[in-house]
């Protein structure tokens, strides 16, 4: 096994916060920088991870006959023919979770940190069995919310576990961050959302209607060369996790209008 | 406190939502942190008063213990008002 390999899980608790669509734009900008990445998708009972990366097409074998020894890794990896260096193992029958144990989930991650960089899984929602099967076989961890009072408080739940488990580091992505929002103090900021969480930001991404249009297509915004706010957000977190130091986006600077600029003045801090 | 919650104070209107959403969620973190149910930090509340009621005389309206969060550090306040140090003690100070 390839010490040097990252595996990363992604997880929110809340469900539909946006995992699965930032593990697919992570793993397509991170395979553009170079790195052999894996992507795996751990949401047996609602399996999503294939048809944002338009994969859904070329699945023969999925983890299960991996874990079954019916079939090699290699070959039910699917590689991603655009961006070669991304590769997806998909989940298997939904029956699977009615045996899956933290081990079966180990012995695929430990296969795959032997081919790949990054290994990103797409956790299920929810801190039942599915999350803890893949917390077992992770080292580290995104958290990831929308500022919303339920999705914090469910972040808040997984980051106390992720911290039992030892999973180190755990870091946040704040998403589907809406500016105007924010600027008229309706929508938690980025700073409230660290605050209360206490951890470290790996990045936020801009509420984009072009996110649904990727998904459409099965083409994820980091693909082409799309300049669209939420693209610019995934590839920043991507260029993050390589180490890069890149300046966040201000939100409070999206807004470019009059109004925005009233909006900010009524939220300067006074005391 | 922002310009726009001291405006709204002027003007009697409601706090901005977010500022509500911040309130609520520590609040309400800070009890799920802790893992302690409503009626356990009651009874603990209780008690607590009592045995500093043994000491000194309190403000039982007044006083206030409860959770408070910060930095995923949860810790037990409390606000206990002194209205008078019985006898024993002043008489000690007084010697
Ligand atoms: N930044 C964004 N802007 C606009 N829409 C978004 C954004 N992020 C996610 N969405 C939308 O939110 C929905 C849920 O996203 P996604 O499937 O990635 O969430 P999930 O956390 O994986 O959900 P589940 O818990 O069901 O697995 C999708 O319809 C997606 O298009
Ligand atoms: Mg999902």
């Amino acid at each position: 096994m390839a010490p040097k390999t990252r595996i990363i899980l992604i997880c929110s608790g809340k469900g539909g916060v946006g995992k699965t669509t930032l593990t697919a734009n992570l793993g397509i900008a991170l395979a553009k920088q170079g790195m052999k990445t894996a992507v795996l998708d751990a949401d047996f009972g609602l399996r999503n991870l294939d048809l944002l990366l338009g994969l859904e097409n070329r699945i023969v074998y999925t983890a299960q006959e991996v874990l079954e020894e019916a079939c090699r890794l290699e070959q039910a990896l699917v590689k991603h023919k655009q961006e070669p260096n991304l590769a997806l193992l998909p989940a298997g029958n939904p029956r699977m979770l009615e045996w899956l144990k933290p081990d079966d989930m180990k012995r695929i991650v430990n296969l795959l940190s032997a081919q790949f960089d990054y290994v990103l899984i797409d956790c299920p929602a929810g801190v039942e069995d599915g999350f803890k099967n893949a917390v077992s076989a992770t080292k580290e961890a995104i958290v990831i919310t929308t500022p919303e009072v339920s999705a914090v408080r469910d972040a808040d739940r997984v980051i106390g576990l992720l911290n039992t488990h030892g999973i180190e580091p755990v870091q946040l992505v704040l998403n589907r961050v809406r500016p105007r929002m924010i600027a008229s103090q309706e929508m938690l900021s980025v700073d409230d959302v660290t605050d209360i969480l206490a951890l470290p930001l790996l990045g936020l991404v801009l509420e984009d209607e072009q996110v649904i249009v990727s998904t459409n297509r099965g083409e994820p915004l980091t693909l082409n060369k799309s300049t669209s706010p939420a693209a610019r957000c995934y590839s920043n977190i991507a260029r993050r996790l390589e180490g890069e130091d890149i300046p966040l986006i201000d939100p409070a600077k999206e807004g470019k209008g009059l109004g925005d600029k009233f909006r900010r003045l009524m939220q300067t801090k006074i005391f | 406190m922002t310009l726009r919650d001291i405006l709204n104070k002027l003007l009697r209107r409601q706090q901005s939502s977010a500022t509500t959403a911040k309130e609520r969620l520590q609040l309400v973190l800070a009890h799920d942190r802790s893992d302690l149910s409503p009626e356990l930090l009651d009874q603990m509340r209780k008690e607590i008063l009592e045995v500093v009621a043994k000491y000194v005389e309190i403000d039982l309206e007044e006083g206030a213990v409860s959770l408070e969060t910060e930095d995923r550090m949860t810790a037990l306040v409390a606000n206990l008002p002194i209205k008078r140090v019985p006898s024993v003690n002043s008489t000690e100070k007084t010697k």
